[in-house]
């Protein structure tokens, strides 16, 4: 469980909820997890499990309205995330915790120089001038390994592939020396031979600046190949979270366990089939009063539709908020 | 980008050569002639005499020939010479009004100043209320200044400039007495307070032009601020820690004006069609009151000439447009 006191994030009870025509959508519901400095967390679960919006909640990213964030604390740095003031939280965006989205296509301004772009957030939060924020730009280039860096400051988003753009935006994202760095689904947009470079070059980036990273992936496979520490997610809750050996070999929610069971294996007899997880998402309309995914599951019982689990230790770190035990293969006693 | 606008330029250059011949035989083969509206008294011989000094009874094909050379060449050299005072202004036939006698180079060249004024300052007072307007309204989207600006735009986009203008002199002629309602065009500024006459007598007209041209440029400005509101690098941006005013009014502002420029420049030109009919309600006697009053009494070559300066603008402003839409994106530009 959190509590680590040294932690660089550490995040309680995260509560949001879309206030949308159609009625509320709780897409995240009491959140806790802590990042300690220089780890890196993966965030796992299926689309429409509230990973991105708990990351958004954080740093004020959300559209408001018809985000509300109703609870909650998010300490970093001796502050609390969800109530400093916009102008604080500004201040920090960027310099302290960077962000890394999805879509490299579409991440980065048309009509801006990569070299602007870049040079954005250093003259903003570190005061430089024009010409020490230029040659800071071409290290920071150069260092997400792009080649010829000083001329390519020059050149417009759309005349860098997408593998290379999603290397700007890291740049972007590591200008200002963060102590967090979010990388939201990153390289699902990419080929693969390409997400292996972006995988390569975070972890080689990692061990040089040592930053914390919170990856959010759908692929359990890049968790097991980066990941200190996993954090998985369903119908806006945290059903699992514990270090990545440990989630891995002793699996204790029946989500993560059917999660694992959809990773194709590469090595080993071909399954007949790829495995789905049967059944639809959860519907996230009001606050959960039991768990969001007894429907689905097949150890569900009584009291899984009654109650909605909290999180119960089973090993050092490892937490899980479900009433079966999959130690026993009975009912947990709590 | 040079070989862009010159590829742009080859496609203009033989769509005004062919709206030419347009322009030219549409209104060589409308029904009407100078010599229908003489008295009947004059004999049938002494009628086609007149015919033919004013050049009716040549082959159609030289006949076009011979506009399009006094139009394109002749023309524009005796009124460059008119205003520079230079000795370039060639000799032979210019193009006759049939009404007045006079050569069409230079009425219009009396004309253009009045509706550059009248028209071009509703314009740039248009695009100067309807950027902010647009740009808070996208902002504020549904908020009552939302409402309130849909509400007017849809109201001043639906209701005809030649309504708005009636209503305007009725109310700030008729009953408030504050503004003439007739544009004088032989007044000169001079002092103070000629100045502040010239003022009162061009508010009405320019405001109702304005309002018009606000209410439909405010509507793309708006459109055009939503679509990028909602992109990724808005985002980007603002997870970059930049401040609200730099996210929109530098990264959003500066794409959402891409299609908004383009929009701008082509409405130039039908901008100056348009105000034919406040310059009617004002009487400012500009090429638009030009063109209806040669149409009125079949002067062929006054209407063919404003036609296709008409013709001329809407081509050269959809160049301009490319031109200005391959500057401000990149991806364009890059080619
Ligand atoms: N702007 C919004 N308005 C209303 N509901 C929203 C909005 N953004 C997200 N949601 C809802 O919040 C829930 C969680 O969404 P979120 O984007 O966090 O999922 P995710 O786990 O990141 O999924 P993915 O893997 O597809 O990115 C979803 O049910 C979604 O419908
Ligand atoms: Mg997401």
């Amino acid at each position: 469980m959190p509590g680590n006191g040294q932690a660089v994030l550490r995040v309680q009870d995260l509560k949001t909820v879309f206030a949308t025509r159609a009625g509320d959508i709780h897409a995240v519901n009491s959140v806790s997890f802590s990042l300690q400095p220089g780890e890196l967390l993966g965030v796992v679960g299926e689309s429409g499990s509230g990973k991105s919006v708990t990351m958004m909640s954080l740093i004020g990213l959300l559209p408001m309205p018809p985000a509300q964030v109703r609870a909650g604390e998010g300490h970093f740095g001796g502050n609390d995330l969800l109530k400093l003031g916009r102008k604080d939280l500004q201040a920090l965006r960027g310099r302290d915790i960077g962000f890394v989205f999805q879509d490299p296509m579409t991440s980065l301004n048309p009509v801006f120089t990569v070299g602007f772009q870049i040079m954005e957030p250093l003259r903003k939060h570190m005061g430089m001038d024009k010409a020490r924020a230029r040659q800071r730009a071409a290290e920071l280039l150069q260092l997400v390994g792009i080649p010829d860096a000083e001329r390519r400051l020059k050149d417009f988003p759309h005349q860098f592939s997408g593998g290379m753009r999603q290397r700007v935006m890291i740049a972007i994202a590591l200008a200002c020396d963060p102590k967090v760095l979010i990388a939201d689904e990153p390289t699902t947009a990419l080929d693969v031979t390409i997400q292996a470079q972006i995988l390569e070059l975070v972890k080689e980036l990692r061990q040089k600046l040592g930053m914390a990273i919170i990856w959010i992936t759908h692929d359990l496979g890049v968790i097991a190949g980066i990941a200190d520490r996993v954090m998985v997610m369903y119908g806006g809750q945290v059903v699992e979270y514990g270090p990545v050996r440990e989630i891995f070999a002793n699996p204790a929610h029946p989500y993560t366990r059917a999660l694992m069971t959809t990773v194709p294996s590469v090595r080993g007899a071909r399954a007949e089939k790829l495995n789905v997880i049967e059944g639809q998402p959860p519907m996230l309309s009001q606050h959960p009063t039991a768990c969001p995914f007894r429907a689905r599951c097949p150890q569900a019982f009584g009291r899984c539709s009654r109650e909605n689990p909290a999180r119960y230790t089973v090993a050092q770190g490892h937490d899980t908020a479900c009433f079966w035990d999959h130690e026993t293969g009975g009912e947990r006693h709590v | 980008m040079l070989s862009y606008t010159l590829r742009r330029l080859a496609f203009a250059v033989p769509t005004v050569l062919v709206i030419s011949l347009i322009v030219f035989l549409m209104l060589d083969m409308a029904p009407g002639d100078p010599t229908a509206s003489l008295p009947l008294t004059i004999p049938l011989e002494v009628r086609e005499q007149i015919r033919i000094s004013l050049g009716l009874g040549e082959p159609v094909l030289v006949r076009y020939f011979k506009w399009l050379q006094m139009t394109l060449v002749t023309e524009p050299l005796h009124v460059l010479a008119g205003l520079t005072g230079w000795d370039i202004a060639p000799d032979g036939p210019r193009i006759l009004s049939w009404q007045t006698r006079s050569p069409v180079g230079d009425i219009i060249v009396q004309r253009v100043p009045q509706t550059l004024w009248v028209v071009g300052l509703g314009y740039l007072f248009g695009i100067l209320i309807a950027v902010p307007i647009g740009v808070i309204s996208a902002y504020r989207q549904y908020s009552w200044f939302d409402q309130v600006g849909t509400f007017v735009s849809m109201v001043g986009f639906s209701v005809p400039t030649f309504f708005t203008g009636v209503v305007f002199i009725l109310v700030f002629s008729v009953w408030l007495g504050w503004l003439p309602s007739m544009y004088d065009t032989t007044h000169v500024v001079r002092d103070w307070s000629s100045f502040v006459f010239q003022v009162k007598q061009i508010a009405m007209p320019v405001a109702v032009l304005a309002l018009f041209n606000a209410s439909q440029i405010s509507r793309f400005m708006r459109a055009s601020m939503l679509d990028n509101l909602n992109q990724d690098y808005v985002r980007t941006a603002r997870a970059k820690g930049l401040g609200e005013q730099t996210v929109v009014l530098l990264h959003v502002l500066r794409n959402s004006m891409i299609p908004v420029v383009t929009v701008i420049a082509i409405g130039i030109p039908t901008v100056f069609t348009g105000a034919i009919i406040t310059e009617q309600i004002f009487r400012v006697n500009g090429l638009g009151d030009a063109l209806i009053r040669a149409i009125y009494v079949s002067d062929w070559p006054m209407v063919q000439t404003i036609t296709f300066i008409f013709a001329i603008l809407i081509v050269l402003f959809n160049l301009i447009a490319d031109v200005l839409y391959g500057i401000l994106d990149p991806r364009i530009r890059y080619d």
